[in-house]
């Protein structure tokens, strides 16, 4: 093993393409062994995909990649592995198999691909080969355990030892940290100074979280845009200028925010937890005819926090006040019959039946209203309030009939916006509207959401597009690590304090 | 103008193949009984008789309204396998309602379907409460009310005039107005009054519209504020409410009540509720889809009779019939 060694590799001029964008351009990244660089940027600006470049899965990329100063070639995985570059990611489940042990996961290449023409297994070389790597990265568990029966935290620190196994001279960890306890990340960061300065491997650290970034990180490399824009040694970084890097970007895109009266409190949320924990704590009120942000990056909770309110998730603990009465929700169907509507994140997971006519996905959540007393459905007068409301949303669409897995995305935004239109409700919640909407659609559904405001609804906007929340809402929540930290008035902050508060800046 | 007509057949024929595939998925099923009663006619004469197509539908009515139940539990994507336990179940009790018991016609019908109805307890239990998978859920409760069913009789048959099986001999008569349910035309009429009902309630109301959408999609029916396990919970009633209505036909029929009699109805209607997906192209589990299943399962069953083919090798055809309607709903539905 050539353990002290130093070994580096280089990433020169990288761009990539794919159909329509271009996701790389010219990005320069080095990491050498022994230390932890961050590789950083919002959501969308290429962290992924360079890691990708880098562990072999797109091949159609352009530049070069020095390993120790000589050209390397990197197409496929194999290519990578060969190298000694191994990647961690954020859902560990998607690489362990639950039902094996803890050595025969860690083994799991030599199991695999070392085993030649041999049928059996040399179960007590494997044994002896896994504790020596679960020693390496501290983990002091019977190997023999089943990994299903291990924790979170643990189960990356097999992954890291499968790493080992596998002679890696270089990690990636993409967002280690995101599911983890503060205790577990201060276990991981012990791990990761261990790994660096006693084993020699590089790390690539992943993380949205700023602090953290200047606990354990050497190097920052900030991207934006598919763009490398900076790249210093920590000491040299203040949080305020990591996040005026990442962000840059000129604000261009317009709000038709119109003026409303804002009234008195209509919705209020004290002390809300989630029964698991999903979020906890949460304050929050809207007044009537008031557009209400929460913000935060990915994972900050904000989807839980809707589908909280909503009943979809199940209450711990705290209190939903509607016009002054305290709500009991227990399921969506209850928080509908009390005046609340949610448009979830994933339309057509959640938010339309692809399989249905348009019609039909209209008026679900209100077919109360057009049903007789014996319950039977008048699809006449159903009709008659789709075309209405395919007419005020322009919806695109042949007509009522058409089945809603024909049309596009943004239309099928405007069905599940739609539906709740029909219903009225007294508090709208939008969970990310706009995600994969074209630019129009988008126009349309902020006009749409000002109208609600403007006929004294209340509306919660949950999005990680801090821009649009500048643009549409009047007051503004940043969550954190599934709580809300801070309560801003949209016009008197800035892009950098809310990215600030959403990386846990303090 | 020319050029475009030309344009125009070339694209025709283009999809000719497409077009015959989407034809034959929606009318195969009625197309294949048209066949089949133009096949047996020519074979043989009588079997286009009126009697005989009036003994075809006399033989389906229980499996269609069995069926019928098997098509609600497939409208919230769920399965019913217990209904044939269900049938022998209630069977068994309207039988020992009139022979041990010697009560009204009205009363013993009543209690044996509303006792049936625990098998749907247990099944909406398992199955919306303790999450377990449909098919395996109603696989087990069917094992179990196989053998409840056989435990109330102690193991035996029951029938006017039988004693029961410690000896103590029986009274009670099985009622001429109960036997004239098992009778045609009632039993007809009974299962077309029972089919259309499903259908408007399916088409026409708001519950039957709240089924399909859990069955489409149970998260976004959620979301959209609908109760999804109280509907899930009416499914496996409705289910279980029809396959014991199935077993008082039965009951009514054969006026006896005999070891498991339920458990060959369980496979043909599956394969009618089946088949009906496909029928005229509505893709998803519906009523009358779910008779024309029945109709062809029947025909199909009456004409190999006739054709001398024996009543033990039937099940090879009856098992191909359901192998190839599942096909169809398979291979359609991507």
């Amino acid at each position: 093993m050539d353990s002290q060694q130093k070994h580096s590799i280089e990433m020169k001029g990288i761009s990539i393409e794919f159909p329509g964008v271009k996701a790389l351009t010219d990005v320069d990244f080095k990491i050498g062994s022994g230390t932890i660089h961050a590789l950083i940027g919002a959501n969308g600006a290429g962290k992924s995909t360079l890691m990708k470049v880098l562990g072999g899965v797109y091949n159609h990329y352009m530049g070069t990649i020095t390993f120790d100063g000589t050209a390397v070639n990197i197409k496929t995985p194999r290519d990578s592995i060969k190298l000694g570059v191994a990647v961690v990611y954020q859902e560990v489940d998607t690489a362990l198999i639950p039902y094996l042990s803890i050595a025969e996961n860690i083994m799991l290449d030599a199991l695999v691909n070392d085993m030649g023409h041999r049928q059996f297994v040399n179960w007590k070389g494997i044994r002896a080969a896994a504790k020596e790597y679960l020693k390496r990265v501290n983990l002091d568990l019977d190997i023999r355990t089943l990994v299903q029966d291990v924790s979170l935290a643990d189960k990356q620190r097999i992954l890291v030892a499968r790493a080992l196994a596998g002679n890696s001279r270089f990690l990636i960890l993409d967002e280690p940290t995101a599911p983890l306890s503060q205790t577990e990340t201060d276990e991981l960061f012990e791990l990761m100074r261990d790994l660096a300065q006693n084993q020699n491997v590089g790390i690539i650290f992943i993380s949205h979280r700023l602090p953290e970034i200047f606990e354990i990180c050497d190097t920052v490399t900030i991207l934006r845009d598919g763009e490398k824009v900076a790249e210093k040694p920590i000491s040299e970084f203040t949080q305020k200028d990591i996040v005026e890097h990442m962000l840059g970007r000129k604000f261009d895109e317009t709000y038709p925010k119109t003026a409303v009266d804002i009234g008195s409190t209509l919705f209020e949320i004290k002390n809300l937890s989630e029964a698991n924990g999903a979020i906890h704590d949460v304050n929050l009120a809207v007044r009537a005819g008031e557009i209400v942000g929460v913000t935060g990056l990915v994972g900050a909770g904000k989807t839980e926090l809707c589908k909280t309110i909503f009943g979809a998730l199940r209450i711990g603990s705290g209190d939903i006040i509607l016009n002054g009465n305290p709500l009991k929700i227990n399921s969506p169907h209850t928080a509908v019959k009390q005046g609340l509507a949610l448009v979830p994140e994933e339309r057509r997971k959640e938010g339309v039946l692809v399989e249905e006519p348009v019609y039909i996905n209209l008026t679900v959540a209100s077919l109360n209203n057009f049903s007789n007393r014996f319950d039977f459905v008048n699809t006449t007068s159903e009709r008659v309030a789709a075309k209405k409301i395919i007419n005020e949303l322009g919806i695109r669409t042949p007509s009522e009939n058409q089945k809603v897995a024909f049309l596009s995305g943004g239309n099928q935004q405007k069905v599940a916006v739609g539906k709740w239109l029909i219903a009225d409700a007294d508090v709208y919640i939008f969970d990310e509207p706009t995600k994969g909407v074209d630019v129009g659609a988008k126009h349309d559904i902020f006009e749409l959401i000002g109208q609600l405001a403007s006929d004294g609804k209340g509306i919660i906007y949950a999005s990680s597009e801090i821009p649009e929340i500048m643009g549409i809402s009047d007051r503004t929540y940043v969550m954190y690590d599934r709580t809300i930290v801070k309560e801003l008035e949209t016009t008197e902050t800035t892009e950098e304090e809310i990215l600030f508060y959403s990386a846990g800046g303090q | 103008m020319s050029a475009t007509t030309s344009e125009t057949s070339k694209a025709r024929k283009k999809s000719i193949g497409a077009i015959a595939l989407d034809f034959f998925g929606k009318w195969g099923t009625l197309l294949t009984i048209a066949f089949l009663l133009v096949f047996f006619s020519i074979k043989m004469p009588p079997f286009k008789s009126m009697a005989n197509m009036e003994t075809i539908f006399r033989s389906i009515s229980i499996v269609t309204v069995v069926a019928i139940g098997i098509t609600i539990s497939l409208t919230v994507d769920g399965f019913d396998l217990s209904v044939g336990s269900v049938v022998t179940f209630a069977d068994t009790l309207v039988i020992s309602m009139f022979v041990w018991y010697e009560f009204g016609t009205v009363l013993g019908i009543f209690l044996a379907i509303f006792i049936s109805l625990s098998v749907a307890v247990i099944n909406s239990f398992l199955i919306v409460k303790l999450k377990i998978f449909d098919l395996l859920a109603t696989l087990a409760v069917m094992f179990i009310f196989e053998g409840v069913a056989l435990t109330y009789t102690g193991g035996g048959s029951i029938s006017q005039g039988m004693p029961r099986l410690d000896g103590t001999p029986t009274f009670g008569r099985i009622p001429d107005a109960f036997r004239l349910i098992g009778q045609s035309p009632y039993i007809i009429i009974l299962m077309l009054v029972i089919v259309a009902t499903v259908h408007i309630f399916l088409n026409y109301t708001k519950h039957g519209r709240y089924l399909y959408m859990v069955g489409g999609n149970r998260e976004a029916a959620r979301l959209s504020g609908i109760p999804v396990d109280r509907y899930r919970t009416i499914a496996y009633f409705l289910s279980a409410f029809f396959a014991s209505i199935g077993g008082i036909m039965l009951g009514a029929r054969i006026g006896s009540s005999q070891v498991n009699a339920g458990a060959g109805f369980l496979m043909p209607a599956v394969a009618a509720a089946f088949i009906g997906y496909s029928v005229a192209g509505v893709k998803k589990p519906n009523a009358i889809g779910t008779l024309v299943g029945a109709v062809l399962v029947g025909v199909l069953e009456n004409g190999l009779i006739m054709l001398s083919v024996p009543y033990y090798s039937l099940n090879i055809v009856k098992g191909l019939v359901l192998a190839i309607a599942l096909a169809v709903t398979y291979y359609s539905k991507d």
